[in-house]
């Protein structure tokens, strides 16, 4: 049985296909080497003039063409369950952002790991916070963008107890490669109790989220570790050297300095760093959420 | 009259008359003939460019995690990659190198219907390649958006995306400019008696790619400029924050890219047709079939674009139509291979570099061509679409097909464009080192896509490690064979070649190797009785 209920058939759909294909490669390619050696200049130094065949022209028209409209077939046959959502699935949210996965559980509850049932229908609903994303499930044979301003979904009923690999694969920026995480696949009881004991809502400051919502702790750890840029840990109140308009000088982390990186952040680059990584949040985080990100990071001098 | 030739043999068109000397000769010159080769020149140097690039990523990819250079070094390189690759390599390709080269002389013409038109695309080409080429020396670093500039990614990145964007854009009127050149030297400039179904199955396929290319690249064209207008303006065309639908310029940029691979294979198709004749000494099978069968692909190739968006979220509908219909292009694709096949029955078929190029072509186009189509079927492509099994598929119908074709028409027009042999043996085991290195480089790219392997991945999961360590051994067996190629063609003066050394029927081959300026001394025209592939 396959991991997913999709498995079986997109698997037959790549045999069908696969098959045929083959087929047809070793076929054509065999003739073809046969005839160039059968008719080499050597063993056969006259041509001989051949008329075109209408017939033959035909059969090897219509022959490709009912292999191919069989191919579509089992491809459809193998698609369209994946478009038909059971009415009692499970929903679930799947939040995609540079370059994090987040799954929303009912009551908001959320986790970086999907966990779901086995045996039974989940559906998810892809958003996206910036640009596009791609849920991609391997073993799962799915995948379905996450696109901003739509509401795209895919379902799947899990058939086998274990982990799989979550995977991006829209092409989303720099780290993009570890845009990654796991499904779990658990027994409804461990479900249930896995859903239970996860946080109803979040507990962490309120900067912290803001700094989430926005993806900065993409690039920037708050645990000192250094991911693509610098760590918020101990930032506030540290001396930097930047670069500013070719130009290195020393600067104080203070407010001034964090709400300029934050709206303009090619100005002041830190040495050592790349320009336009980063792009200005300005008209996107604002001044009450600026003061809330402030009083995190002297939170975690 | 053959008193008067006898006296005053026309000078070759390698040889300066104007009145400039040397470079700017070339540069100013309005000859087919020369526009062709200087397209090739440029091409050489770019896909070397941009083979070194992929070789650079391969290295990178040996092993998971980190080696030599960070993600935003990778994401830099597969976009200028693609970038050089795709705009100013393959769309171009077969048709400005040959198409210049060969066709006007196939169809019995002096020049192309506007020769300094068709300068002005050369130069239009020129500057779109700098342009594009510059993106990665000014602004704010290399674009990073994959040669697909997918938004609202490519609006929102502060790389500099706009100069890549813009040297495409210009890149396209070089295009528009010889399909429109191409169709109306094709209309209006054929030698006597030959009527459209007597004209060599090369120009033919020239002739499809060349409506591709006047009525598709607009459409890319303006989107192009649609990206440029939203970052600088902010007008909110596809950036969803700006108001716009990002799933609509993939629509419209797929309009012109799916088409764009046509752009791309007609021309390769079209030479191998060209040479299997000549190398079997017999008529081509299915003519007709084949010339038709080239417009038909440009014709079902204009409603196929959306099956790069299964997952885009299209409705149900969309999907399953734009799959039926993706599928009917795979059979004039397929007519074309049947019929190259059955003009060696009975032939009397010599083995010489262009057409094991062609053989090698025809292989490896059927695994590129089989692969796609389980990107065709919906439930297939759902699981390997944006997987490596996607990479593999299409350098093994943009660099198998259209790169071997090249090769092979670079070996098959050789003679006639230098007037000079190269050596076969030196040329033979180019084809071996090509050929093996493509297949080891690309074929586990097949499987380690099925396996999950997402493409554009800097970094990737421990069981994809053995498939991309074999693609590395394969990257530098082609990078061999690629040098070795360039050495068997330019490093030595080869013996003197006669002015028909493989037997050719088509008006290239009855005049003199190199062709004088002009191409004919006396004008051919083509008797009611006779075709393109007369072989006795």
């Amino acid at each position: 049985m396959g991991a997913s209920n999709f498995v079986e058939g997109v698997d037959l759909a790549f045999k069908v296909i696969f098959g045929i294909s083959l087929f047809f490669l070793v076929g054509i390619t065999s003739v073809m080497l046969y005839f160039v050696y059968r008719y080499n200049h050597k063993r056969h130094p006259h041509a001989i003039q051949i008329k075109d065949n209408n017939i033959l022209e035909i059969t090897w028209i219509t022959i490709p063409l009912i292999l191919v409209l069989l191919m579509f077939y089992y491809g459809y046959v193998a698609f369209s369950p994946e478009r038909k959502v059971p009415k009692d699935a499970i929903q679930i949210t799947v939040i995609g952002k540079m370059w994090v996965w987040t799954f929303e559980y009912e009551g908001g509850k959320q986790s970086p790991v999907l966990v779901v049932p086995i045996n039974k229908a989940v559906k998810l609903n892809l958003r996206s916070e910036d640009v596009i994303h791609s849920l991609y499930i391997p073993a799962f044979r799915i995948k379905e963008d996450a696109v901003p301003g739509k509401k795209n979904y895919m379902w799947f009923i899990a058939q086998q107890a274990g982990e799989f690999d979550v995977l991006c694969t829209v092409y989303c920026g720099l780290r993009h490669s570890y845009m990654e995480t796991k499904t779990k696949v658990v027994s409804e009881t461990e479900y249930a109790a896995w859903l239970k004991a996860l946080p109803e809502k979040s507990n962490e400051p309120e900067g912290l989220v803001i700094l989430k919502k926005n993806a900065c702790t993409g690039c920037h750890s708050i645990d000192g570790s250094k991911i693509v840029s610098a760590s918020f840990k101990g930032l506030f109140g540290k001396t930097e050297k930047v670069m500013t308009n070719g130009t290195e000088r020393s600067v104080t982390v203070d407010e001034a300095y964090i709400k300029s990186s934050v709206y303009d952040p090619d100005k002041d680059v830190v040495v050592g760093y790349q320009k336009g990584i980063m792009k200005p949040y300005k008209g996107i985080v604002t001044d009450d959420e600026m003061n809330k990100i402030i009083d995190y990071f002297k939170s975690i001098k | 009259m053959t008193e008067q030739k006898r006296h005053q043999p026309e000078p070759s068109y390698l040889v300066d008359t104007g009145k400039y000397k040397g470079l700017m000769a070339w540069l100013t010159s309005t000859d087919h003939k020369r526009i062709g080769l200087m397209y090739m020149y440029a091409m050489m140097v770019f896909f070397s460019v941009g083979g070194l690039l992929g070789v650079l990523m391969r290295i990178e990819l040996f092993y998971p995690g980190q080696q030599f250079y960070g993600p935003q070094v990778y994401n830099g390189l597969f976009t200028i990659h693609g970038i050089i690759m795709i705009f100013t390599v393959v769309i171009p390709g077969l048709a400005a190198v040959f198409g210049n080269f060969s066709m006007p002389i196939m169809i019995g013409a002096k020049d192309v219907a506007f020769p300094r038109l068709n300068l002005f695309s050369f130069y239009l080409y020129v500057l779109g390649a700098i342009i594009a080429l510059s993106s990665q020396f000014m602004g704010n670093g290399p674009p990073d958006t994959g040669w697909t500039f997918y938004a609202p990614y490519s609006i929102q990145t502060h790389t500099n995306v706009v100069a890549a964007v813009f040297g495409a854009f210009v890149l396209g009127f070089s295009s528009i400019l010889t399909g429109l050149n191409f169709i109306v030297t094709m209309h209006r400039m054929r030698a006597p008696g030959m009527t459209f179904f007597k004209m060599p199955l090369f120009p033919w396929s020239l002739y499809a790619t060349a409506w591709i290319q006047v009525l598709a690249t607009p459409i890319v064209g303006i989107t192009l400029l649609m990206i440029i207008a939203e970052r600088w303006f902010r007008i909110g065309f596809f950036d969803p924050s700006l108001g716009g639908d990002p799933v609509l310029y993939q629509h419209l940029f797929w309009i012109y890219s799916h088409p764009a691979v046509y752009i791309m294979i007609l021309p390769a198709m079209g030479v191998i047709t060209e040479i299997i004749p000549v190398f079997a000494q017999k008529r081509i099978f299915g003519y007709k079939a084949i010339a038709i069968s080239s417009m038909a692909i440009a014709l079902v190739g204009y409603f196929v674009w959306a099956h790069h968006m299964y997952t885009s979220g299209m409705s149900t509908t969309a999907r399953w139509v734009f799959s039926l219909l993706t599928f009917l292009v795979a059979v004039p694709s397929a007519i074309k291979v049947f019929n190259w096949v059955a003009t060696m029955y009975k032939g009397s078929i010599s083995v010489k570099p262009p057409f094991l190029f062609a053989l090698g072509f025809i292989f490896l186009f059927m695994i590129g061509g089989m692969t796609g189509l389980s990107l065709g079927a919906l439930a297939t492509n759902i699981h390997v679409h944006d997987t490596a099994y996607v990479v593999a598929h299409f350098h093994y119908i943009v660099f198998g097909g259209v790169g071997f074709a090249f090769f092979a028409a670079v070996y098959y027009w050789y003679p006639k464009m230098f007037g000079r042999m190269y050596n076969f043996k030196m040329a033979n085991w180019s084809f071996v080192f090509l050929f093996t290195g493509f297949n080891l480089l690309y074929f586990p790219q097949f499987i380690i896509g099925i396996m999950g392997m997402p493409r554009r991945y800097f970094d990737y999961l421990p069981q994809f490690t053995l498939g991309q360590q074999i693609s590395f051994f394969g990257a530098i067996l082609l990078a061999i064979g690629f040098i070795i190629m360039l050495i068997t063609l330019f490093s030595k003066k080869g013996a003197k070649a006669p002015d028909n050394p493989w037997g050719g029927t088509t008006f290239e081959w009855r005049i003199p190797s190199p062709p004088p300026l002009e191409n004919f001394e006396v004008m051919p025209e083509m008797g009611l009785n006779e075709g393109p592939y007369d072989y006795k």
